[in-house]
């Protein structure tokens, strides 16, 4: 990131290659309740990233050495499917999908209340079957999705949402050329109700200035995909589908 | 927050939702009070009874209560004692001085082997969630015929109704034994034709439990029922 500063990445009309505006999401959809097998499960698709994640719990949690005497643990599986880029991936775990999966299970916790299960264990299994920037975000909405579709209590939902930096200017929702020749990525996981942040990681360098304005972005963007996220929960229990 | 019918209304919240002010208002399950306001912690409808509000879960894990009749499985065997699957996140521990009959050390697999299923009663939950199982108690028994099904939790009370007249109407319908577990797993007994319709009956219960139609389309599959119908 940002070794590569004479790609042309916005217009000469200010707008973006892909014609979107600085402050302009991807398209999102979500689905909930997608895979019968597991306790709840949910699908996001946005930009061309396809996230699917699914929750099973809570159960006893094993080996027994992970047990937490006060707490349940959130044991969280991100990956990505050897066809989800031009490139195939190597199939199986790596450092960087041991890396999203520790961040988001720390995100995750803090907003599930797991003091009400001692002892157990709630996993979350996120494939991202199609990718292109942003799939940490997509799967950690999913992720909430499908805890929220489990019945697992929570004390809000968790929305993933990046902004960053192209071209010295600062955009929303980086697309992938913008994430790979952009000079700042900021992945938030927002509370959308409170407002807090459980999840923030940061590539590149931003001024305080340009990180407020990317924040200021990531808000507008998560209460957005707040609603879709509860229009999803609300489509499929609402909407007769069960 | 208006009241329903039954003191329900259909509100549907998800997580974080705020349900409305919590001065005045007590609390319930599926819900918790944060500056002022009473949110929602689970995804489900919201429930107004006795100036409580509480969010009745759309799924829920079984969380076994002492005294609760389940139905469990077994699912490890050791020399005096059973490791029982109850639905739930922790396993039951059935100890052989609490099963009906009278065991030797290292004899329980002559008695219950891993798969067996089991009609019990929640003894003991203790703050660790260490479930303890009990047998001793009338009609606790180890069921050997008949086949096992799965209902939601939270549809538990739907597939009852009012007194157990639902489930009766079930039992009359198919002419099966049917034993409901306060862990969401049912036994029933009965002939292949009552069992395929009591299965029906389930899955009813699961796609419609939560909507005003169920009692309608419950009465739509009662003119199949093998008693009523052709077989």
């Amino acid at each position: 990131m940002g070794g590569y500063g004479d790609v042309q990445l916005l217009r000469d009309d200010g707008l973006r290659l892909d014609g979107r505006k600085l402050d302009e999401m991807r398209p999102v959809s979500i689905e909930a309740g997608i895979l019968p097998a597991a306790d709840g499960s949910a699908m996001v698709t946005h930009g061309l990233n396809v996230a699917v994640a699914a929750v099973y719990g809570p159960m006893e949690a094993h080996p027994r050495k992970i047990q937490r005497q006060d707490r349940a643990v959130i044991d969280v599986r991100y990956n990505m499917a050897p066809f989800s880029t031009g490139d195939r991936i190597r199939p199986g775990y790596n450092r960087r999908s041991r890396e999203i999966s520790k961040v988001t299970a720390e995100a995750l916790e803090s907003v599930v209340l797991v003091e009400r299960f001692p002892r157990s264990k709630i996993r979350v299994e996120i494939e991202i079957l199609a990718a292109e920037a942003g799939t940490r975000c997509a799967g950690l909405t999913a992720a909430a999705v499908a805890l929220a579709d489990a019945g697992i209590p929570m004390r809000d939902l968790i929305v993933g949402v990046a902004s960053g930096k192209v071209e010295g200017i600062v955009v929303l929702d980086l697309d992938k050329a913008e994430d790979n020749y952009g000079q700042a990525d900021l992945p938030v996981g927002i509370l959308p109700n409170t407002g807090e942040i459980a999840f923030l990681q940061m590539d590149g360098d931003l001024s305080p200035d340009e990180y407020n304005l990317a924040m200021e972005y990531n808000f507008k963007a998560a209460a957005e995909i707040h609603e879709i996220m509860v229009d999803a929960l609300k489509r499929r229990y609402e909407g007769g589908e069960n | 927050m208006s009241n329903g019918q039954n003191g329900a209304e259909l509100r549907l919240v998800t997580p974080g939702m705020a349900i409305g002010p919590s001065a005045g208002i007590r609390v319930g399950s599926g819900a918790l009070a944060q500056n002022d306001t009473i949110i929602a912690t689970r995804l489900g409808w919201v429930k107004e009874f006795n100036n409580t509000v509480s969010v009745d879960p759309i799924n829920s894990a079984y969380m076994p209560r002492s005294g609760d009749l389940i139905v469990a499985t077994v699912a490890e065997v050791r020399n005096n004692l059973w490791f029982m699957n109850i639905n739930g996140p922790f396993q039951g521990l059935l100890p052989m001085s609490l099963a009906p009959w009278k065991v030797e050390f290292g004899a329980a697999r002559q008695h219950m082997g891993i798969g067996d299923v089991v009609l019990a009663r929640v003894q003991e939950v203790d703050e660790c969630h260490n479930v303890v199982l009990t047998m001793k108690g009338v009609g606790l028994r180890r069921l050997t015929q008949g086949s096992l099904h799965s209902v939601p939790i939270n549809h538990l009370e739907r597939l009852r109704g009012e007194g157990n007249a639902t489930l009766q109407r079930l039992r009359d319908a198919c002419d099966c034994r049917i034993i409901v577990g306060e862990n969401g797993k049912v036994w029933v007994d009965g002939n292949s034709e009552g069992t395929a319709w009591a299965r029906q009956a389930f899955d009813l219960v699961l796609k419609s439990g939560h909507k005003d139609t169920f009692e309608a389309d419950l009465t739509a599959l009662e003119k199949n029922a093998p008693k009523n119908g052709d077989a």
